[in-house]
């Protein structure tokens, strides 16, 4: 059976699993029909033209979360931000992990989407937000569907939540091949303040394919900073939807490291809906061997003075494969607008490939809006002045693939992160670096 | 020191040094001029280890063993140190994280520790207070939207960080004034000693007025067509090029 007939085949069985009496059941059916309409996408859609999800549904993905697995914390420490202190979210092949994870009600709603969909308490914020913002196109609905598990953050008004928060997913090849639909719901409510880490984590050889969408409200003068961090094993990929409602003078920034995983889709849309806005798009990709990274932005301006800033870096060795299309649309009314977009690349390799496309559309006539993209190989120049002062090859091409990456970085906020994000790419390049940003 | 026997070096097949022959030793200054596109700026980058040039025929020998071989970083290692006529810029890395990272790598092929960083701290003062660099251009990025004076005069500080054996200037003086020019020739005299020895590659003799030459060289056409004192430079300001060419075409 083809995936899409076995997903919608489980669908009945799944529904009767969980809770028929929950406020997101209609939306659950409403959204398995439309999968049954649209499908998976394929390259003959305009937005799926450089990436094929072909190699990775022919896989036969077990659908349902079997009972917790088991794993020790010092196994799997080190992908966390473990040298600070967080709120934990973590989920063990598809299911809450209580034993890895800290969650908190203390004044902030930091636990389950399971529990928010079924707790009496969370009704009126699900039936608010709850699929309002995320788009419907097939992958989301079939996440729609299939949506019983994933992270629940709700920031009240005038909160500030003392430490960040991670939501971590392990898979264990507990199944032969595995597909997980997590789902999170952010909403953070005015003058609050929220850090997100998120990541993905694959502890076996086994397929695994992560369909995730993520939505996010920021209220009147909210801040959300979120972090992806994206460096899993080759045999995992994942199709990573976002989808951020801004109101006025709220500031959204949205970091995303790639540096693993077979294919990486990312969907980040941002919709400001208030004046005064300011939405951050940062990227960095660095992958190699037969990788796929694919960005697809976009920041819809809707209402007048907003801002937006798009800045993203990759780098492609081997016969890695990537791809950035970036999509800026300025409403009528949005006058003065501010959107600024960058995609800048270096291809290490003959083999590696990168496509990159800016789309702009813009109806309103006083408005700032630039975009440009680079692709390059590294420079020679600069390499052999490198050399020539003592500094070998290898160390001289990471300090350049450094300075390249250096405007990603220097926006983020979390020095842990920072940190860690410097130690991945010094592992990538394979050489110790004996300076620091 | 340098020993420089029948080399030619080409670039996609066009010959530009055809044979070379120059041997320098320690505590000496050569002066290397010529006019353009004579392939003086050639010698010093096939000196350096520039991959862009081939190397069709002779040998360089450092300290008595061929460099040919040698990557250009393993050259630096060795005490070799080109000053570019054209800097690059690099976005990103300060001018003191770039040396940190070419004095540790250059100690670590030699088989010494990390410099202590109190130890680099001083010393990066002291070459910049001798070099009049201002402290908060060692935190830019290196070379980046410096003017051409600041550039040559960066690339002077290096030198001095370094301290290698042999030193080859690529026309330092091109893009300075007068100032600037009696600041990077003084550094450059006080690195000056029995030990080490300077290649000066220059058009003009001003700056022969301050690091002044032992031997002064003439390239044209891919070789050395006259050797001389220092008085050859004199001779070439006063007269040019012309009758140096008249010479090699008779």
């Amino acid at each position: 059976m083809e995936l899409k007939e076995k997903l919608i085949a489980s669908f009945m069985a799944f529904e009767n699993l969980v809770d028929i009496d929950s406020p997101v059941h209609d939306l659950r059916s409403e959204a398995i029909k439309e999968f049954e309409t649209l499908g998976f996408p394929s390259r003959r859609d305009e937005a799926w033209k450089y990436t094929s999800l072909k190699s990775i549904l022919k896989h036969d993905y077990s659908v349902f979360p079997k009972s917790e697995n088991h794993i020790d914390y010092n196994d799997i420490k080190k992908y966390f931000i473990h040298d600070i202190d967080t709120y934990k979210i973590v989920f063990i092949d598809g299911k809450y992990s209580s034993h890895l994870s800290e969650t908190t009600h203390d004044g902030v709603d930091v636990c389950l989407m399971s529990s928010a969909l079924s707790n009496p308490k969370y009704r009126a914020i699900i039936e608010n937000y709850f699929n309002k913002v995320a788009s419907k196109d097939g992958l989301s609905s079939l996440n729609t569907a299939f949506s019983q598990e994933g992270a629940y953050i709700h920031i009240p008004k005038n909160k500030s939540v003392a430490k960040p928060i991670q939501i971590v997913h392990f898979s264990t090849g507990n199944e032969a091949a595995l597909m997980l639909q997590p789902r999170n719901l952010i909403v953070v409510d005015e003058n609050s303040h929220v850090q997100i880490i998120e990541r993905h984590q694959s502890l076996t050889e086994n397929p695994v394919l992560t369909n995730s969408v993520t939505e996010i409200f920021a209220d009147k003068r909210a801040i959300v900073d979120y972090y992806k961090i994206q460096n899993d094993n080759e045999n995992a990929s994942l199709i990573d939807s976002t989808f951020i409602n801004q109101k006025q003078e709220s500031c959204a920034t949205v970091h995303t490291f790639s540096f693993g995983g077979k294919l990486t889709r990312n969907n980040l849309n941002f919709y400001q809906n208030g004046e005064r806005i300011d939405s951050t798009l940062k990227g960095t990709t660095i992958i190699g061997d037969k990788q796929h990274v694919d960005h697809n932005t976009l920041v819809h301006h809707i209402e007048p003075n907003c801002e937006s800033h798009q800045d993203y870096k990759g780098i492609f060795d081997d016969n890695s494969t990537g791809v950035f299309n970036g999509k800026v649309l300025v409403d009528r009314k949005a006058q003065k607008t501010n959107a600024f977009q960058a995609n800048n690349n270096i291809l290490l390799s003959d083999k590696a490939s990168i496509n990159t496309k800016p789309q702009l559309e813009i109806f309103a006539d006083d408005v700032k809006c630039s975009h440009g993209c680079t692709i390059g190989q590294l420079d020679e120049s600069a390499m052999f002045y490198m050399r020539s002062r003592g500094i070998p090859e290898k160390e001289a091409k990471a300090l350049l693939m450094y300075a390249f990456s250096n405007n990603v970085l220097s926006s983020v906020k979390i020095p842990e992160i920072k940190q860690r994000i410097t130690n991945i790419i010094a592992k990538k390049l394979g050489v110790n670096i004996g300076f620091d940003l | 020191m340098l020993k420089i026997i029948d080399l030619h070096a080409s670039v996609e097949d066009k010959a530009i040094l055809k044979g070379i022959n120059l041997e320098i030793n320690a505590g000496e200054v050569h002066a290397i001029m010529g006019p353009n596109g004579s392939g003086k700026s050639t010698l010093a980058s096939v000196i350096a280890g520039k991959e862009d040039y081939e190397v069709t025929q002779g040998e360089i020998l450092f300290e008595n063993e061929s460099i040919l071989e040698l990557a250009p970083e393993d050259r630096a290692h060795k005490g070799v140190f080109l000053s570019f006529q054209y800097p690059t810029e690099i976005p990103g890395v300060s001018v003191t994280n770039f040396m940190k990272t070419a004095i540790n790598e250059t100690r670590k092929a030699r088989g010494l520790e990390d410099m202590p960083a109190n130890e680099m701290l001083k010393m990066i003062r002291e070459k910049s207070e001798m070099l009049e660099i201002d402290r908060k251009f060692l935190s830019r990025s290196l070379n980046e939207g410096f003017s051409g004076g600041e550039k040559k005069r960066n690339e002077i500080f290096q030198l001095a960080m370094l301290e290698p054996k042999l030193a080859i200037l690529d026309e330092t003086d091109s893009g300075l004034d007068i100032d600037a020019l009696r600041i990077v020739a003084s550094g450059v005299n006080k690195l000056k000693s029995k030990e080490n020895a300077v290649i000066v590659i220059t058009h003009y003799q001003r700056l022969l007025d301050h690091i002044v030459p032992d031997f002064v060289h003439v390239m044209f056409e891919g070789r050395i067509v006259k050797s001389g004192g220092k008085e050859l430079a004199h001779e070439l300001e006063e007269k040019g090029y012309d009758w140096i060419k008249e010479e090699v075409n008779a």
